[in-house]
């Protein structure tokens, strides 16, 4: 579970993230819904650590992130905006690194990567440098690497960005089946649709704060609008930026 | 296998792939000194033995008016060139290094006894130009005594007072201290190999990987950040000890093309110098590590950090550059000094002078003093939260 509670981060003037607080619960997946720039990617690198707030908290599984970063690092999978790959590696090297540095025993991390790769069904290039790989390959292979220590939480940042139609189904299945078992999901994206299909809840940031925090049924019924992408822009204010 | 050492080996191994790193760690960086040293010195050696040994050309002017003086300086190994329209010029645009020149008026002063002059030609400010002028000036000289000493005895005098001082040289350079003068510019190849061994690991591993996007998702494992500093700095280190090694060894081989029987000089590049050289030079392969983090830390990308890591390999020079113009003389202290304690500590080694422990040790002390200051201010610029983010 990652509770997020009045998160505040300002670059120099501009107020990035300014009040935000949602909660995303075990066996739920929660969506982070908001046009470009409206302060998800931030919100999230918060989550993993990477950035400290100015003020706000920021819980994973109970445990203050401001307090113990590490811990929280360790109970996180998390797939960020950046997802470079060692390209001098194949793609079983970049997925092990990482097991490595989670201090993974050796068969165990041969257990846990086999059944990432039957799951993203990425068998084909598992031994391939990622030299050159396509999109799709390259987020197969970080999501696999992010996830080979086997998280309750996984964050996954604009998951589909780039990605083919058929690519985009693989991983929309694969998010649903963290869900089934039981590990609490957090994805951003500034696709509508996508978000309408997969999510339990809703959060939708503009401008740095939360406008709505909602199941899409409920947004539905609160905006009064029984299009989906009506409602949201409702919710936002404008069109800008969003992606039907 | 802890989270230090797993990216140790994780940097070692990636960057074994990469051409570029591993041509520039391992073999142009070790190779460029030696190979350049020997071909420099055996052409330059080769010059000056022809210069000094081997039959001395000269244009002569006006030969005609002192045919003894010509045949004197034959036998002395002077090989007369027949006259030339301008011998200043001539001098000026290096068409040749020295002119002799014999006024009409010679053979009238030298009947009349009174001093006959004769006129060496040369630019001082030719490099080239001194071997051959101070050989002639020296062939002028004895023919000049030779003669003097002669009329004296032909007025029953002793060609005695005519010197009243005689000047005896003895140089106390030893042959090793010879070609250590020599040599001062190779302490610069064995600094050299340690920053350029780790330079391109330097960038790949911080501006590289930032300008690549994978330092996001690294820093997103659950390692404290100064422990995957640390394995990166010691993946530098590694390819630095690396470069450093095989240059001593190169040296070592080179030593051996080197023209040093010709010079009368020995030098001893064997193992004890290798052992001694490399231990000298270790808190510079931290230091350059650090250094080199630290600058492509700051630069926001790959090329940028390549930029400001060329312009900083002026640094290592310097003490190289102020020991060959002005010579000082070594005291302990300067083995507290990075860079300046390697420049005179393989200096003396070349020399044949031992190195005292002591100042081994203050060397060792005082530069990884120095690294580990420069190292916790790396630290805290990695654990700034702009460097990871690329964008």
């Amino acid at each position: 579970m990652i509770e997020v509670q009045e998160l505040h981060k300002a670059f120099g003037a501009v107020k990035a993230v300014d009040g935000v607080t949602f909660t995303a619960r075990d066996g739920e997946i929660t969506g982070l819904l908001g046009p470009n720039g409206a302060g998800k990617t931030t919100t999230l690198r918060m989550l993993y650590t990477l950035m400290k707030p100015a003020s706000g908290k920021v819980l994973v599984d109970g445990i203050d992130a401001a307090v113990d970063p590490i811990a929280v690092r360790r109970r996180l999978g998390v797939l960020p905006d950046a997802r470079g790959l060692y390209k001098r590696l194949t793609a079983r090297e970049n997925i092990e690194y990482f097991a490595r540095l989670h201090g993974i025993e050796t068969q165990l991390m041969h257990q846990r990567r086999e059944a990432l790769v039957d799951a993203l069904e990425m068998r084909d290039i598992l031994d391939r440098r990622t030299e050159g790989f396509s999109q799709g390959q390259r987020v197969k292979t970080a999501i696999a690497r992010a996830l080979v220590h086997d998280p309750r939480n996984v964050i996954l940042d604009e998951p589909t960005n780039g990605l083919d139609v058929m690519a985009t189904r693989g991983l929309r299945t694969f998010m649903r089946n963290l869900k089934a078992e039981g590990r609490c999901v957090l994805f951003s994206s500034h696709i509508m649709q996508e978000v309408a299909m997969l999510c339990d809840r809703i959060v939708v940031i503009a401008g740095g704060r939360v406008v709505a925090d909602e199941t899409p049924d409920a947004l539905r019924a609160q905006t009064g609008e029984a299009n989906l992408e009506d409602a949201f822009v409702k919710l936002i204010g404008s069109e800008e930026g969003l992606a039907a | 296998m802890s989270a230090m050492l797993t990216v140790w080996w994780k940097e070692i191994r990636e960057n074994l792939r990469d051409k570029r790193t591993v041509f520039s760690a391992l073999i142009y960086g070790p190779l460029f000194g030696p190979i350049l040293f020997v071909v420099l010195m055996n052409t330059l050696v080769g010059q000056e033995m022809k210069k000094a040994e081997g039959p001395l050309k000269v244009p002569v002017i006006g030969a005609e008016y002192a045919p003894n003086l010509i045949d004197a300086l034959k036998q002395q190994g002077l090989v007369p060139q027949p006259p030339i329209a301008d011998p200043d010029q001539a001098v000026r645009n290096r068409d040749t290094d020295v002119v002799l020149r014999i006024p009409a008026d010679y053979a009238k002063a030298w009947r009349n006894g009174e001093p006959a002059q004769v006129e060496v030609i040369y630019d001082a400010s030719q490099r080239e130009s001194g071997t051959p002028t101070s050989r002639l000036e020296g062939m002028l000289k004895r023919y000049s005594q030779q003669q003097g000493a002669l009329r004296l005895l032909a007025r029953g005098l002793s060609p005695g007072i005519a010197s009243p001082v005689v000047v005896s040289e003895r140089d106390q350079s030893t042959p090793q201290s010879r070609a250590g003068m020599m040599l001062s510019i190779l302490p610069y190849f064995f600094v050299f190999a340690v920053y350029i061994g780790g330079m391109y690991l330097a960038i790949d591993l911080t501006a590289g990987e930032r300008e690549r996007q994978s330092l996001e998702p690294l820093f997103a494992n659950p390692v404290a950040r100064w422990r995957i500093l640390v394995g990166k700095l010691g993946a530098i280190s590694a390819y630095s000890l690396a470069s450093l090694v095989l240059t001593a060894v190169a040296f070592s081989i080179a030593g051996t093309f080197l023209p040093a029987e010709k010079l009368g000089m020995s030098f001893d590049l064997g193992p004890g110098f290798i052992g001694q050289a490399i231990l000298l030079e270790l808190p510079l392969i931290l230091v350059f590590a650090v250094l080199e983090t630290l600058v492509a830390a700051f630069a926001k990308s790959y090329r940028e950090a390549q930029t400001y890591l060329g312009l900083l390999m002026i640094v290592p020079i310097l003490p190289s550059m102020l020991m060959s113009f002005m010579p000082v003389k070594p005291a302990h202290w300067m083995y507290a000094v990075p860079l300046l304690g390697q420049q005179i500590g393989i200096s003396d080694l070349l020399r044949g002078i031992p190195v005292a422990y002591g100042d081994i040790g203050l060397a060792l002390v005082c530069g990884f003093a120095f690294a580990a200051v420069l190292g916790m201010v790396t630290a805290v610029v990695y654990r700034s939260e702009r460097l990871a983010i690329s964008a």
